[in-house]
């Protein structure tokens, strides 16, 4: 038994997310020549939040490019290098930016396969920082997961732990559409944002997929759904700890992908509990709350038996000081708030 | 229409290319006087833009083949062309298949995209085309291109056609100096016809000449006046070789025109009178005709003959996109994701 524990614990390799999503770059740029990184700091530095470290000292400058403050020009480039035979993996340093180059993302990218009938294909990967907590303000602190996953022809993932991190990094790479992928900062490992040790995880060390559109139970449970992505996760998996003290069983789903979305296991799991919470970092209104409480809505309402919860950023620009911040973020506090409440909500019976 | 292999003096048309360029030229026009007749269709007495076998904003190229033809007489298929929202005569001299192009523009089954793109959006991968509807959009993409062709060691430049309004977009900016900072196989063309819909050059841009620019980015820059044929061949010509060699980017701007409203419906009230009729007396393909006439003695029989061929070319892609059916509603579902 001892020796048991002690040969799984040699073997296991816990990755912050940052290195596990390096490692399933460098792992695709040693297999596939075509695959190559750009964007702002990823060469020498290593990417400001550490996903592309390593990868200048194996690959070189020729296919780790630190590209020019020039958001519009190389994300147009990784669309029309992505068309022509290439994968580009292409960094936009916080998703905050995007609205210097969404034109090319989301009338380029997103759309030319379609106006191409399917004959352009446009495989590349946009990673992107999302999220707050650490007092950066609300220009550099938005998760905007509901702005990408509402226009169509772009796949959108969001990791929340460092072995989802590689894995959906591998099958990212080898989809042939554009995928954003969406890495939370405070789940990234960089010591200094404040790191959620649940992110840092064991992964294993060759490549593997996780294939896109398939939810991760994380933890089981009869009375309460809990749905959330990223950072949401753990704050989930904090709350579904608490809840368990006071006998409450939750069940913990991990969205993994929001582009496609896996609605059959949210679903299946709500059929069950009959309770449903949502958890999100993104702005409440318009968002993936409400798009998750419309899948259940859409196709059987009467296996709820009381009315949905949501826990979302409130609909405001994030703001800049502590006690500001902290009062809008979602946390596990909020997550078993809302169990309560929905207990004290109106039970519907349904004949 | 076979045009001669890439020589190694590009600075002068030979014969075949002259003819190459004129009958690339007459197939454009053609197609665009019949696609003016065709959009009217439906749409009279009560102008409806979305009415008639042809639907949709229609932007029409007459006058600026020129730009077209003495820029593409240089590319092979693998070269990456973008373009913009009035692309049809760079798709014509590209090589974009034109049955196909003129049923997309009908919305059939049978267009590039069975009908998903339109006249905006025309994309043939076989000759590496494509356009868009947003100005400046088609920078970075051929930029990017450029780039592919660079890191795969792999043969092609990149050229990016834009208008004249499109120099003060950022994505200009941006994409030019990413282009020269790693010296990319990469062009850009910018088709000067003047207007900006209704706003004039002089009062849009800080300077008359768009090739000072290229002064900023330390690279080449050409002006071409008067929508000279031979001369965009020429300085085309260079560019396309440089960029081939290794040399970097170059940027052209060509002062071309507008024999036609911004798109069709536009009454063009904005032009000072008696300016279309000054640009339609000097129109490109009479000057074309004229000088293989003087040059080559292009005899009225054969010319007849010329132009017979080149509206026949026309005709069969009218008559095939007529011909060719709607693809079902339902098909708009796919090809989200490939």
């Amino acid at each position: 038994m001892n020796e048991q524990v002690t040969t799984v614990a040699a073997n296991e390799r816990r990755l912050t997310i940052a290195r596990a999503m390096a490692e399933a770059i460098a792992q695709e740029m040693r297999t596939d020549p075509s695959v190559f990184v750009m964007g702002e700091d990823i060469a020498k530095l290593g990417g400001v939040f550490g996903n592309t470290r390593g990868l200048l000292e194996e690959f070189g400058n020729e296919r780790v490019r630190d590209t020019p403050i020039s958001e519009t020009a190389f994300m147009g480039a990784a669309v029309g290098a992505a068309s022509d035979g290439m994968r580009p993996v292409v960094e936009l340093m916080f998703v905050d930016f995007f609205g210097v180059c969404f034109d090319a993302i989301y009338n380029s990218a997103a759309k030319n396969a379609y106006f191409s009938g399917g004959n352009v294909k446009v495989p590349m990967v946009l990673m992107t920082s999302t999220g707050g907590g650490y007092c950066d303000a609300g220009q550099h602190s938005q998760c905007l997961y509901a702005t990408f996953a509402h226009l169509p022809g772009m796949k959108v993932i969001t990791p929340s732990n460092a072995y989802d991190a590689k894995g959906l990094m591998t099958s990212a790479i080898r989809d042939n559409n554009p995928v954003i992928y969406m890495f939370h900062k405070g789940l990234q490992g960089m010591g200094w944002l404040g790191t959620e040790p649940g992110a840092t995880v064991h992964v294993p060390e060759e490549a593997y997929e996780i294939p896109f559109g398939k939810a991760a139970i994380v933890r089981e449970g009869s009375d309460v759904s809990i749905v959330a992505v990223g950072m949401g996760v753990h704050h989930s998996l904090k709350a579904a700890a608490k809840l368990a003290e006071e006998g409450v069983s939750a069940e913990v789903i991990d969205l993994r992908t929001l582009v496609p979305l896996d609605r059959d296991t949210v679903f299946n799991s709500v059929a069950k509990t009959g309770r449903l919470i949502v958890v999100d970092e993104d702005y409440k209104s318009y968002g993936v709350t409400g798009e998750i409480i419309a899948t259940i809505a859409e196709r059987d309402v009467s296996i709820l038996k009381a009315s949905p919860q949501r826990v979302a950023y409130p609909d405001i620009p994030i703001p800049f000081t502590r006690p500001m911040e902290q009062f809008a973020l979602p946390n596990p506090d909020k997550i078993i708030s809302a169990y309560h409440n929905l207990k004290r909500a109106r039970t519907w019976r349904w004949l | 229409m076979e045009k001669n292999s890439l020589q190694e003096e590009n600075l002068t048309p030979t014969k075949e290319q002259k003819f190459w360029m004129y009958r690339n030229m007459l197939v454009s026009r053609f197609l665009e006087e019949s696609i003016e007749q065709i959009y009217l269709e439906g749409k009279k007495p009560v102008f409806n833009m979305a009415a008639g076998p042809i639907p949709g904003e229609m932007h029409l190229s007459n006058g600026q083949e020129p730009c077209a033809v003495g820029v593409c007489a240089h590319l092979q298929p693998f070269d990456v062309v973008t373009a913009t929202h009035r692309p049809h005569h760079i798709a014509v001299a590209k090589g974009v298949n034109l049955n196909k192009m003129v049923a997309e523009i009908f919305g059939k089954s049978t267009g590039l995209s069975g009908g998903r793109g339109g006249h905006m959006h025309i994309f043939d991968a076989d000759v590496n085309f494509a356009c868009s509807g947003i100005i400046g959009q088609g920078m970075g993409p051929a930029v990017g291109a450029a780039l592919s062709r660079k890191m795969q060691g792999k043969e092609g430049v990149g050229v990016a056609f834009i208008g004249e309004g499109a120099v003060n977009q950022g994505a200009f900016h941006e994409a030019m100096n990413l282009a020269a900072v790693w010296k990319l196989p990469f062009i850009t063309i910018i088709e000067d016809n003047q207007w900006g819909i209704s706003v004039a050059k002089s009062e849009s841009t800080a300077v008359p000449d768009n090739s000072v620019r290229a002064q900023a980015y330390g690279i080449p820059g050409y002006q071409v006046r008067d929508n000279d044929t031979y001369e965009i061949f020429r300085v085309a010509g260079e560019a396309i070789e440089r960029a081939r060699k290794g040399g970097g980017p170059s940027l052209i701007e060509i002062e071309t025109y507008r024999l036609a409203g911004h798109f069709m419906g536009d009454a063009e009230g904005y032009r000072p009178p008696g300016e279309l009729d000054g640009l339609k007396a000097k129109d490109p393909i009479n000057v074309m005709r004229a000088r293989l006439g003087s040059e080559e003695g292009l005899t009225d029989e054969q010319n007849d003959r010329i132009v017979a061929e080149a509206r026949a070319t026309v005709d069969a892609a009218v008559n095939f996109a007529r011909e060719s059916a709607y693809p079902s509603p339902e098909e708009a579902l796919e090809k989200v994701f490939v």
